[in-house]
């Protein structure tokens, strides 16, 4: 008996013993579902062939009846970036009147690292930006920022971002690696041009050094909900203020961070969050550089930030308020070595904080308000007397702004700020242009 | 000791538990929200960025836009650089691979038509302008079509499951349009070789379809609001035997058409640039019979 006909014998004998009808039915069931599969398929292919059809058709059309030089149909579609890679350049510009000087500037009690303190007076061009950014493949997308600055007379260049992100990453991950400004806080990561004043708020000098960015790598997830959930970890080189000396074999600082936020309506939304970082420091310099003091340690940061919009029917280009405030807290423990000193042990927990508000009545113009303060437990008798010693007063600023953009790539600012950080009040003057050619900037919340 | 158990639980699943359609559009504008509702009907959950009554260009990447983008199966944007100040942000920020460029879940609806005014001068003193040409063209239902279709065979590619549904919806959006737009032709027959001036560059593609001659913008260069000076200019130049009417959309400030219509004459009129733009253009075949209607209104006016 051939293969064929034995197949079919017990085909025939198990469908006489398991009931004939049911596998038929169920035969039918196949089939009916092998037929519905083939018709979604053709259905699929014949919309797809409409579609073409409609647009070939479309076109024709157009051109017939187009009075403009026919142009090539614009099939390339914009959300990446036109030009390959996106280049921008942001010009910043400012004169500042104020009885300080920026080497020497000091607060009683905080120790200064990185960009913090004032700017130099009379005119001065700050950095003129440059960025650089594309897709490097189907996978990852690649960050440049290059701030050319004058220093000592000479123009110095820097790498102040420079980062490769991951864009195909499954449930909402998603992998930064290279070095950027860390997501901790609100501002920290928002380059200067963004700001709403001219200069970063008190805390974020003081605990942070203006921004802190380091080389690293950093992991965010997005929730899946509809409530807006970010949650993040960063691991750093640790060579950048608040930390220093690249401890932990090159893993020194360390940091967490989870935001959330959400609409309220068409008029408002909000954000808000909290992060820590986790510093550690050998030998990190502050005050003046050719005789600075320099700490060994821990240097903890808990940041908690707020942020909350209102613009009419949310229509931000006519009309738009933004109120926004962070809190700090910063721990160090460690020990501090004054000019020519030994070692002396220093633990101490202090305070930062600052709100703002800004407003645009009406399209081009903004009127802004800030308040910013600082706060100290005692370091002790150990540093009585000592710039690290206890501070008469809460230090303190008062500053009002307001500015003129006559396009979104440029806006010219006048700031006025009441500097109370001792050792004496003094009233600061800043005129500030920012302007941006090359690449659209992004509308970041 | 309970109830905070309990509160801590609802807090940490209620936001993995969620309401599932088969697909989650996100549209830039209400146009494309509109149109996917067309076309998924009961099967599709539909977002739109933006409402009528805002600037498209000038959109913040909120959170809450981040939070939708991130659950999005399909992304469905005008494109041509319109969003540009903010979509390349949310698909940056929202970790979802699924709806970036290049991807069956991203759509940019301008890509598929044929755009008015590309130009390869880029040069920003004349404006905010769009190399890739006018993003505008939902304002021409004819794209809309050409749109529908490609818009319903990647849903059906991205939902098997439902796509017959999908081809049904569309068959019959399909035949509804058509027919509608042969009435609305008919209708806007009168409006043949009208001149108009427009508040900002939105109206070409209405402007092609229905024979009106754009003769002036409010907005001197694209992007910067009216100033004085180009409106004097304006009142100098135009009168009502030269122009018809201003047009301006609902987003766009009253002030600057409602000066030139009082030192001019011309009749100024608020058109819908989107679905939800009037309170009558409630979905898409009503939004372009409020444009027909106010545009029809507007000429008997004159006459």
């Amino acid at each position: 008996m051939s293969n064929g006909i034995r197949g079919g014998l017990l085909y025939v004998l198990a469908i006489f013993f398991t009931g004939g009808a049911a596998a038929q039915t169920e035969d039918i069931e196949l089939l009916r579902a092998a037929l519905n599969e083939l018709r979604q398929d053709y259905e699929l292919r014949i919309t797809a062939l409409e579609a073409r059809l409609a647009n070939a058709e479309q076109q024709a059309s157009q051109m017939a009846s187009a009075s403009t030089a026919p142009a090539p149909v614009a099939r390339n579609v914009s959300a990446g970036r036109a030009f390959n890679p996106a280049i921008g350049v942001i010009f910043q510009g400012q004169a500042w009147n104020h009885q300080k000087d920026p080497d020497r500037f000091s607060i009683q009690g905080f120790p200064l690292g990185g960009e913090a303190g004032p700017f130099e007076e009379g005119l001065a061009i700050g950095e003129t930006e440059i960025n650089v950014s594309a897709n490097v493949d189907d996978k990852f997308t690649a960050w440049l920022t290059l701030p050319v600055a004058i220093e000592d007379g000479e123009a110095a260049v820097e790498i102040e971002e420079a980062w490769l992100e991951t864009t195909a990453l499954p449930n909402g991950f998603s992998a930064r690696f290279g070095r950027f400004f860390s997501a901790i806080g609100y501002l920290n990561s928002k380059h200067a041009h963004s700001w709403d004043f001219a200069d970063q708020p008190l805390p974020y000098q003081v605990f942070l050094g203006d921004q802190f960015l380091d080389d690293g790598v950093q992991l965010r997830w997005i929730a899946p909900s509809d409530l807006y959930i970010e949650l993040g970890a960063e691991v750093f080189r640790g060579s950048r203020f608040p930390g220093a000396g690249a401890q932990k074999s090159g893993y020194g600082n360390r940091s967490l961070f989870i935001n959330t936020g959400a609409d309220v309506g068409t008029d408002h939304s909000w954000l808000a969050g909290v992060s820590h970082l986790a510093a550690t420091a050998l030998d990190r310099p502050s005050g003046d550089e050719d005789q600075p003091l320099n700490f060994s340690g821990d240097a903890d940061t808990t940041i908690a930030h707020f942020v909350w919009k209102w613009s009419p029917n949310g229509n931000w280009k006519q009309r738009n308020f933004v109120f926004q405030g962070e809190w700090f807290r910063t721990t160090q423990d460690g020990t501090y070595t004054l000019p020519g000193l030994m070692p002396r042990n220093y633990d101490i927990d202090q305070r930062g904080w600052y709100a703002q508000m800004v407003y645009q009545p009406f399209p081009r113009w903004r009127f802004g308000a800030r308040i910013e303060g600082l706060s100290s437990d005692d370091s002790g008798p150990a540093f009585a007397g000592t710039v690290l010693g206890q501070l008469p007063d809460d230090p303190r600023r008062y500053s009002l702004m307001t500015d003129w953009s006559n396009s979104e790539f440029s806006r010219l600012r006048l700031q006025y700020t009441l500097d109370d950080t001792g050792p004496f009040n003094s009233d600061q003057w800043g005129l500030q242009y920012i302007f941006s050619i090359g690449a659209h900037g992004g509308h970041s919340f | 000791m309970n109830y905070l158990k309990l509160i801590l639980a609802t807090t940490l699943v209620l936001p993995f538990v969620v309401a599932r359609a088969d697909l989650n559009v996100f549209a830039c504008e209400p146009e494309w929200a509109a149109l996917a509702a067309e076309i998924g009907a009961e099967n599709v959950t539909t977002y739109s960025a933006t409402t009528a009554l805002q600037d498209p260009h000038y959109i913040q990447a909120r959170p809450s836009l981040i939070a939708k983008v991130r659950r999005a199966d399909i992304v469905i944007c005008s494109g041509a650089q319109l969003e540009i100040g903010w979509l390349p942000l949310l698909l940056q920020k929202a970790n979802n691979r699924k709806i970036l460029p290049g991807t069956e879940g991203y759509v940019e609806a301008s890509s598929l038509v044929k755009r008015i005014d590309t130009t390869t001068n880029v040069d920003r003193a004349r404006g905010d302008i769009h190399p890739m040409g006018n993003p505008h063209v939902q304002t021409n239902p004819r794209n809309i079509s050409v749109i529908a279709t490609e818009l319903t065979a990647r849903m059906m590619k991205l939902d098997v499951a439902n796509a017959p549904a999908y081809q049904t919806n569309y068959n019959s959006f399909a035949r509804r349009w058509s027919e509608a737009i042969e009435r609305w032709e008919q209708q806007a027959l009168p409006l043949k070789n009208k001149r108009a001036i427009t508040h900002h560059n939105s109206w070409v593609y209405l402007a092609r379809w229905l024979g009106i001659e754009v003769v002036a913008n409010l907005e001197e260069i694209p992007g910067v609001p009216p100033t004085a000076g180009h409106l004097s200019t304006l009142v100098n130049r135009f009168d009502t035997n030269s122009v018809d009417f201003i047009i301006r959309s609902p987003y766009q400030d009253v002030r600057a058409s409602k000066w030139l219509a009082e030192r001019t004459g011309i009749t100024a009129i608020e058109l819908p640039l989107t679905v939800g733009g009037t309170t009558d253009a409630t979905n898409l075949f009503t939004f372009f019979d409020a444009i027909i209607e106010r545009l029809l209104a507007a000429s008997n006016d004159l006459e």
